[in-house]
């Protein structure tokens, strides 16, 4: 698992209303294969991931490890078969918005769905297809007692102002990436920093790992090597964070805490949009992946129907389906034709490969 | 069968017979050990599988690959005795083997 900081990236968006064919919530596996099996039907999509990169689950969580059931793919990593779904669906030319959540579904007037990311980006789509795996990613919370109440005013997950840093005392916690981006950037602005992690070893990359050292090394922050097991402060302001250490305990005084602790998947707004929900996940039919919603669809990890495989063949099956029948509404006076990629000539021009 | 003990918060002791091969997680998830998520299923890579070895037990249970530290780092309260239990194989030799579930995992 690395530890990406899922809010850093995406503020490339112009906030202008998008609209479009299909769009997809999720870039796992399953998020980026129906772009394919959509844009076979000349569905034109856009895709949404909270994430800073594409591949959901395979991506964030097992880059490097391999998968032996792709059909025809006897062996192959996370990320690999994250890199060949991309080049798969080149042709039909995706737009991505990541780094960005989808908040809020509803229905225009007009039977079309308007969606809203948590930066305010607006779509308009005449179907959605939920791809949303296990959820959102999520920032990991410590499981510190009265963590809560410090969130958003001390506690952060992350760095979304720098200047809610500035002449703080802050702490920083992990030993990842993340962790040590954002004490290099930190240390400059803020009246004091102290890192603090586990073990004197660190996942980070070395030039970083070098940085940090040399600025503890001419005392202008400090490393500590240990655990946090308490937090105080009053009125959600922190004040100071006990550290248990080889030697003992100790006292870190500190009014910003920046924990990174890596990602976990969290059902989040999903649940907040109408559709039916059991235990979690969106019940569809087996037939077209629809929701309890008409022009919503789910596909992947996040629907249930009897005999549900969480596996990624499964999710390329569903897409396949689903995208006959989003075909029925954004096409409804076409006639669709079935036919193959080997010999259809209209086929091979969609894929450039003709 | 080789039979391993996994011992609560509170004390409680649970004792389950597996199967050499198995990981200590999967012999915790067929008996349903409560505080063992695994929510990756044993692929090193959500360390909710956390458990203390106990001290008797640490030589022959061995340290942690580096992977296995690395991941780690996202567990809560880790101490010398730390180890994912689905990185744990178990063996003729750990007939007997008993591990502490740690409060939370994360
Ligand atoms: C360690 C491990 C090993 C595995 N091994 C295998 C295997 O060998 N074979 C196999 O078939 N499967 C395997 N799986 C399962 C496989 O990874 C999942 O089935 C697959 O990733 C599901 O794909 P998905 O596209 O449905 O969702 P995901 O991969 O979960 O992606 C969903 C994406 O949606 C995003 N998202 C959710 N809600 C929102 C929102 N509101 N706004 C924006 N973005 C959102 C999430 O951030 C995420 O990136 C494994 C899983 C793990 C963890
Ligand atoms: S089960 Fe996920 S790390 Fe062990």
């Amino acid at each position: 698992m690395s530890d990406t900081n899922p809010l850093q990236a995406g503020d490339d968006e112009t906030g202008a209303l998008i609209e479009t064919d299909a769009l997809i919530i999720g870039a796992g596996p399953c998020g980026l294969f129906a772009v394919f099996e959509l844009g076979l039907l000349d569905i034109k999509s856009h895709v949404v991931d909270i994430l800073d990169k594409v591949g959901g689950q395979c991506a964030e969580l097992y880059p490097e490890k391999p998968i032996y059931d792709i059909p025809a793919l006897p062996v192959v990593t996370g990320q690999e078969l994250t890199d060949r779904l991309m080049e798969q669906i080149k042709p039909f030319g995706p737009t991505f918005h990541l780094g960005q959540r989808i908040d809020a579904l509803s229905r225009e007037t007009d039977g079309r769905f308007r969606l809203t990311t948590d930066r305010g980006q607006v779509f308009v789509a005449k179907v959605v297809v939920i791809a949303a795996g296990g959820g959102s990613f999520t920032p990991k919370r410590p499981p510190l007692e009265g963590i809560e109440a410090y969130e958003g005013a001390s506690v952060f997950y992350s760095v979304r102002r720098m200047k809610d840093f500035a002449d703080q005392d802050v702490l920083i916690v992990g030993g990842g990436d993340s962790a040590l981006d954002w004490t290099l950037n930190l240390q400059p602005i803020a009246r004091s920093l102290t890192l603090l992690h586990r073990r004197d070893d660190f996942r980070g990359a070395p030039h970083s790992v070098d940085k940090m050292r040399a600025l503890v090394a001419s005392g202008a922050m400090r490393l500590l090597i240990g655990q946090a097991t308490a937090l105080h402060g009053a009125d959600g302001r922190l004040e100071r964070v006990t550290v248990k250490t080889k030697e003992g305990e100790e006292q870190v005084a500190c009014t910003r805490m920046l924990p990174f602790f890596g990602l976990t998947m969290k059902l989040g707004p999903v649940a907040d949009w109408g559709l039916n929900l059991e235990e979690n996940l969106i019940p569809v039919d087996t037939e077209k992946f629809e929701t309890s919603v008409p022009g919503i669809f789910a596909i992947g990890d996040i629907n249930a129907y009897p005999g549900k495989l969480k596996l990624i063949l499964s999710g390329f099956h569903e897409a396949a389906l689903m995208s006959q029948a989003a075909h029925r509404i954004v096409y409804p006076d076409k006639k669709l034709l079935f036919q193959y990629t080997t010999s259809s000539s209209s086929l091979q021009k969609k894929l450039g490969v003709r | 069968m080789v039979k391993i003990t996994f011992v609560q918060e509170d004390g409680t002791r649970q004792e389950v017979e597996a199967q050499p091969g198995l990981t200590v997680m999967e012999a915790a998830k067929t008996e349903d050990v409560p505080g063992i998520e695994a929510e990756c299923g044993g692929a090193c890579a959500c360390a909710t599988c956390h458990v203390y070895v106990e001290p008797e037990w640490r030589e022959a249970v061995g340290p942690p690959s580096e992977m296995e530290e690395d991941m780690l780092d996202f567990a809560f309260d880790v101490r010398e005795e730390s180890r994912l239990s689905c990185q744990i194989r178990i063996s003729e030799k750990l007939d007997g083997l008993v591990v502490k579930v740690p409060s939370k995992q994360f």
